[in-house]
């Protein structure tokens, strides 16, 4: 089956009943999308369907004909999402990281805190408490530093104790 | 069924060594033999290479049923009781104005790491190798050496990076990967057992449920002369890590308070429901929510302001807790509740709330950092630092979960090494490669291992002297440096008595929660909580305010979210899709406010920070709900508990 993935064509066989998040795994190679629960809970599987935040949990295979894919990989680890989430303490364990940074890639530009958190409700994080994932986001977006964050930045930066 | 012989097949009669899970008890069979006692116990294991072969398959068991216990009031089997006496509880009461008394009652919590249980066994060499989804590498050679009857250089166990463990994947690690092993053993391939939701969540360990009788003898001016405390832990249908568990739980159920005269009985008993284990707080979130809410209650009784009667009988230096450990300088009780006090408000807003919707409520706790009484003694965890050509190479067992063990732990080698960050490498945790720095557990990692590690760089940077590593290691040869844990000081703790120095060092701390009651729904929505905490020294301020952070989440969900239902001692509502862990709609802001007061024996001053941020959100939360007039005292408050809950009767002024 043809399908656009991370911007590139490929033509993948793979039954048309099979998850989309195994077929990326499995038959792509691309394991930086997560399973969490398996039934659209927990968002660690989130990626872009035609720019649309889906959990490829939940998508059958044969959906994807003709249509674009875009995993965490797709981002190339130079989104500014990504260096947001290191600097900001957006990631702990990082098992649900891939899929919040591609929810909050399907996020509208300059948007406001609740505008975020409710981008990212469909995103289950046990670890932060999502603030740390806030002040990402908001740091992404270019709506400025905040004053905790600027510290950390430093102490980022001299990396000592 | 296809032809059995596709499948590798392996039950009890299969199991090289002895069968049990080796922890406390040695009480848990690897796989059963002729009797379950809970409805997830592994019988037989079956692989297949492929998946859906082995779940097509059907396996016929039959089951003569017996009576099953799921009422730990009920429980002839008790794994451990333990016994704390200070004081003459009896003349305390006696000298008392008021006696109040209640019963608080906790649920289980599942952990709901989002990576679940996972491992995968390689044979090969003679012996296997097993990687896996843990925190406790050597707890799963020490549990396999038993298993396979293996000596423990053919057991090689690498921890993978791992999505999230609480404290989840502290023991449980030890039977999964057990099952893996004796399938890829029989079958001679490796083999990979990966729990789904479900799965985990049905069959691997929860917090332990909690029944806690308080009864505390106070005078009229608000002092307390007595404190008498029965606790009973659910330890499920095996022992697991119930007995320390029940230990952190004793030691912690005063609540941080001054009190000459103490009795608490605690016990952990069996039933049949799978067996309970470590979570984040280890015992102390169940006995600090009944510490806390009923210190409210005190309040009430007395019609005392809550802050006034913390701050009579807060702990302070030269104090001693209830095992009659002497407390030194580093006390930090009164000095986080006066500041989470001035930074909320507290009072003026406490005023300004009354007759509306919202209430505001606080908990004032503690932590002791690091295994109790003697358990770092016993443990005599190493750790191990070698000389590389530009800096230095990390040796030590503890997983890095997310918390930023590997962070810190370089932080701590590079500033006492006087070399950059990035000159510091972590080893990967593999027990073929590090030594055994005890589990990452008990908020011991930065603090305990974090300190044998700045004694390694100590010494290294003196042995070099002058050299740089490069020169060093041309005119001298490989430098690796290792340490082993040594007691800080001759304090001891006696476990027949229960008295003495139960931890090296507590971390302190208040939180203030906001909420929001709902009078259609009956939902209690937190509003904002401030999180005033004293952890010795952050090393790494944003990483520290990540544990804060996250760990008041955790505290939110058990407050008000996370409802195990147990059904026949089975989990009814094994999804996620109505077992609710906190989206970021039902986790509020949380504002946190770190207090440095260094600890002599803690790295760069540093306590342990894990655990305290749980232990008291859902004492704060459920005092904020008292403050709205409702007699709440069982967690979680689900609409339905607070609906039910009666008002509260104050008794202001009471003579």
């Amino acid at each position: 089956m043809r399908f656009l993935l991370n911007g590139e064509r490929v033509d993948v066989r793979a039954p048309a009943m099979k998850r989309l998040l195994d077929v990326l795994r499995e038959d792509c190679g691309l394991t930086g999308t997560k399973e969490g629960c398996g039934e659209g809970e927990c968002g660690a599987c989130t990626v872009l369907l035609d720019g649309q935040a889906v959990n490829a949990c939940l998508v059958p295979f044969g959906q994807v004909r003709g249509r674009s894919v875009k995993t965490i990989e797709g981002l190339r680890g130079r989104h500014p999402l990504q260096e947001s989430f290191v600097t900001e303490g957006g990631t702990q364990c990082g098992i649900c990281t891939p899929g919040m940074i591609m929810a909050a890639a399907a996020l509208p530009k300059n948007a406001t805190l609740d505008e975020v958190r409710a981008g990212l409700a469909g995103n289950l994080c046990r670890c932060t408490g999502y603030m740390g994932i806030y002040r990402a986001v908001q740091r992404a977006q270019g709506s400025g530093l905040t004053a905790r964050g600027k510290a950390q930045a430093r102490t980022k930066r001299r990396a000592r104790v | 069924m296809a032809d059995p012989s596709d499948f590798t097949i392996v039950d009890y009669r299969h199991i090289p060594g002895r069968n049990v899970v080796a922890l406390i008890g040695d009480d848990q069979p690897c796989l059963a033999e002729h009797v379950v006692r809970h409805f997830a116990e592994p019988i037989l294991l079956l692989a297949h290479q492929d998946r859906e072969r082995l779940i097509a398959a059907e396996v016929d068991v039959r089951y003569e049923p017996s009576e099953p216990l799921f009422d730990p009031l009920r429980s002839p089997k008790v794994f451990k009781s333990i016994a704390i006496r200070k004081g003459d509880i009896e003349a305390g009461f006696a000298r008392a104005d008021e006696i109040v008394e209640g019963e608080y009652r906790v649920g289980h919590q599942e952990h709901v790491y989002i990576e679940t249980n996972g491992v995968i066994a390689v044979p090969g060499g003679g012996g296997i190798t097993v990687y896996g989804s843990l925190q406790c590498p050597y707890y799963v050679q020490k549990a396999l050496r038993a298993i396979l009857g293996f000596p423990a250089e053919r057991i090689r166990v690498v921890q993978a990076e791992t999505g999230g463990g609480f404290g989840g994947k502290e023991e449980y690690p030890s039977i999964i990967a057990a099952h893996a092993c004796l399938l890829a053993l029989k079958s001679g391939r490796p083999v990979k057992l990966i729990y789904d939701r479900a799965e985990d969540m049905v069959a691997t360990t929860k917090r332990h449920p909690g029944i806690v009788r308080t009864r505390t003898g106070v005078t009229r001016d608000g002092r307390l002369t007595a404190i008498d405390i029965d606790v009973v832990l659910d330890g499920g249908a095996y022992m697991t890590l119930s007995p320390v568990v029940l230990s952190r739980g004793v030691i912690h159920a005063t609540g941080p308070y001054r009190c000459d005269n103490v009795r608490v009985n605690g016990r952990v008993v069996m039933t049949n429901t799978p067996p309970n284990g470590a979570f984040r707080g280890f015992g102390a979130p169940q006995t600090q929510f009944a510490a806390e809410v009923h210190m409210e209650r005190v309040a009430e009784r007395l019609g005392m302001d809550p802050v006034r009667l913390r701050e009579n009988n807060a702990l302070r230096a030269g104090d001693t807790t209830a095992t009659g450990q002497v407390l030194g300088r580093d006390v930090s009780a009164l000095a986080v509740l006066r500041d989470a006090v001035a930074r909320t408000d507290f009072k003026r807003r406490r005023r300004e709330l009354r007759g509306t919707n919202r209430g505001l409520g606080l908990a004032l706790f503690f932590h002791g950092a690091g295994f109790t009484g003697s358990g770092e003694v016993r443990l005599a965890s190493k750790a191990s630092l070698e000389l590389t050509d530009h800096g230095a190479r990390i040796l030590v067992a503890s997983a890095d979960l997310g918390q930023g063990s590997r962070t810190v732990h370089a932080q701590i080698v590079a500033e006492t090494l006087g070399v950059p960050y990035d000159a510091v490498e972590v080893a990967r945790v593999d027990t073929a490669v590090v030594p055994d720095s005890g589990p990452t557990v008990a908020s011991r990692t930065s603090m305990v291992v974090g300190r044998l590690l700045e004694r390694c760089a100590a010494e290294m940077k003196q042995t070099l002297g002058r050299l740089t590593p490069r020169e060093y290691l041309r005119r001298h040869g490989p430098l690796v440096i290792t340490k082993q844990y040594e007691p800080p000081t001759a304090a001891t703790f006696d476990e027949d008595t229960y008295t003495g120095d139960a931890y090296g060092a507590y971390a302190w701390a208040c939180d203030v929660a906001e909420v929001e009651f709902d009078p259609v729904t009956y939902e209690i929505r937190p509003v904002r909580i401030t999180a005033v905490q004293e952890i010795g020294k952050a090393l790494n301020p944003m990483l520290a305010a990540g544990q804060i952070e996250g760990g008041t989440a955790q505290g939110v969900g058990y407050a008000l979210l996370e409802e195990v239902v147990m059904r026949d001692g089975r989990m009814a509502n094994a999804q996620l899709t109505n077992y609710a862990a906190p989206t970021t709609m039902d986790t509020p802001r949380i504002d946190v406010v770190i207090q440095e007061r260094a600890y002599r024996h803690g790295p760069f001053g540093a306590k342990g920070l894990g655990e305290l941020p749980f232990d008291g959100v859902a004492p704060a939360i459920a005092n904020a709900v008292r403050h709205l007039g409702l007699d709440v005292r069982t967690l979680p408050l689900t609409p339905e508990r607070v609906m039910d809950a009666p008002p509260i009767r104050k008794r202001t002024g009471r003579p």
